[in-house]
């Protein structure tokens, strides 16, 4: 029975060694909770990136839900994620704005124009300052923000066809939505 | 000859300015100001970067957050504002030193409770050698 000590050691080590690789492997490990879930989005009023005159606002806003995308020009997982928000952002139900983060306006202008614009609007924020009230840390996110402005949920990393259908739907659908996308 | 010599002097500015431009300069009033904001920056995580504290981090919106820091320093904001401020936006994880409350309990007390039990399994194994000859028959239907 002794003998079979070494083995029982060898095989919790390899237990620990698989639960590492699934743990890694089935969460981001970048991933920050955001504190602002369930809180009210900070106020914010950002130029359109195709009319930098004119302006839109929180207020503007309020009285139906919308989905914030966070996005750049110079972000390559932002380069995956746009063909998805291509599929599916006319079917959300909801207004899809796009959030332009740090970006040149050219540079941006440029690569909707290349890309394709999946956006109902896009606000333009070259500073980066409104982004640090909303917890920006990296490009691509994405914010749910319902009716009354409060941050629903918030996705940090492209978004995929199964998390558009898995949580954003469903999210969605409980706010009276009904998107076009199959569950 | 004029022209290389213009060259080397463009060449020259070029250069010294992308050597200053990898440092923030930030105009602080005296040695000490700069000196707390070393200190609270290097208390503070990078989000981008997780393993570096603001004040090493080279990535973009680490700049960004020294510069709203210093800004927020100049208007008169205690360090623990300043940190509220970011913990507001992005959660305890922004602190290296993340704060004694039930949510990180298991952070703070998990180590020691590890090290209880490790200490409980060591008692009990040397309790059990330490058990007089006469236990020996018995022990000897043990596994080990």
């Amino acid at each position: 029975m002794r003998l079979y000590l070494p083995l029982a050691i060898f095989l919790v080590l390899v237990g620990l060694f698989g639960f590492g690789l699934w743990w890694n492997g089935s969460h981001n490990p970048t991933f920050v909770p955001s504190p602002l879930i369930g809180k009210p989005a900070p106020d914010w009023r950002l130029p359109l990136l195709y009319h930098p005159q004119r302006t839109l606002d929180k207020a503007q806003m309020l009285g139906r839900p919308y989905v914030l995308n966070v996005f750049a020009s110079w972000c390559f997982a932002c380069g995956d994620e746009h063909p998805v928000l291509m599929a599916y952002g006319r079917d959300l139900g909801v207004p899809l704005i796009g959030y332009d983060y740090k970006d040149k306006r050219s540079d941006a202008l440029a690569w909707l124009a290349r890309h394709g614009d999946p956006y109902t609007q896009v606000v333009a924020d070259e500073s980066g300052r409104t982004a640090i009230n909303f917890g920006v840390y990296g490009a691509p996110e994405t914010y749910l923000i319902d009716a009354q402005g409060i941050i629903l949920w918030k996705h940090i990393g492209p978004l995929t066809p199964r998390v558009i259908r898995e949580k954003l739907v469903p999210r969605l659908r409980r706010l009276g939505v009904t998107p076009k996308v199959a569950a | 000859m004029k022209r290389v010599l213009r060259t080397a002097a463009l060449g020259l500015l070029l250069g010294s300015a992308l050597a200053a431009s990898a440092i923030d300069v930030l105009p602080f009033h005296d040695r000490a100001e700069e000196v707390r904001f070393q200190n609270l920056t290097r208390q503070l995580r990078c989000l981008v970067c997780q393993d570096e504290d603001l004040a090493d981090s080279d990535a973009q919106l680490a700049k960004d957050l020294r510069y709203e820091i210093f800004q927020q320093m100049q208007a008169g904001r205690s360090d623990a504002q300043i940190k509220q401020w970011l913990v507001d936006r992005y959660g305890d994880y922004v602190l290296y030193r993340p704060p004694l409350k039930p949510s990180n309990y298991a952070l703070w007390f998990g180590p020691f409770v590890l090290l209880g039990l490790g200490a409980l399994g060591v008692g009990i194994y040397l309790r059990r050698r330490a058990q007089p000859q006469a236990a020996a028959t018995a022990a000897e239907d043990e596994d080990w």
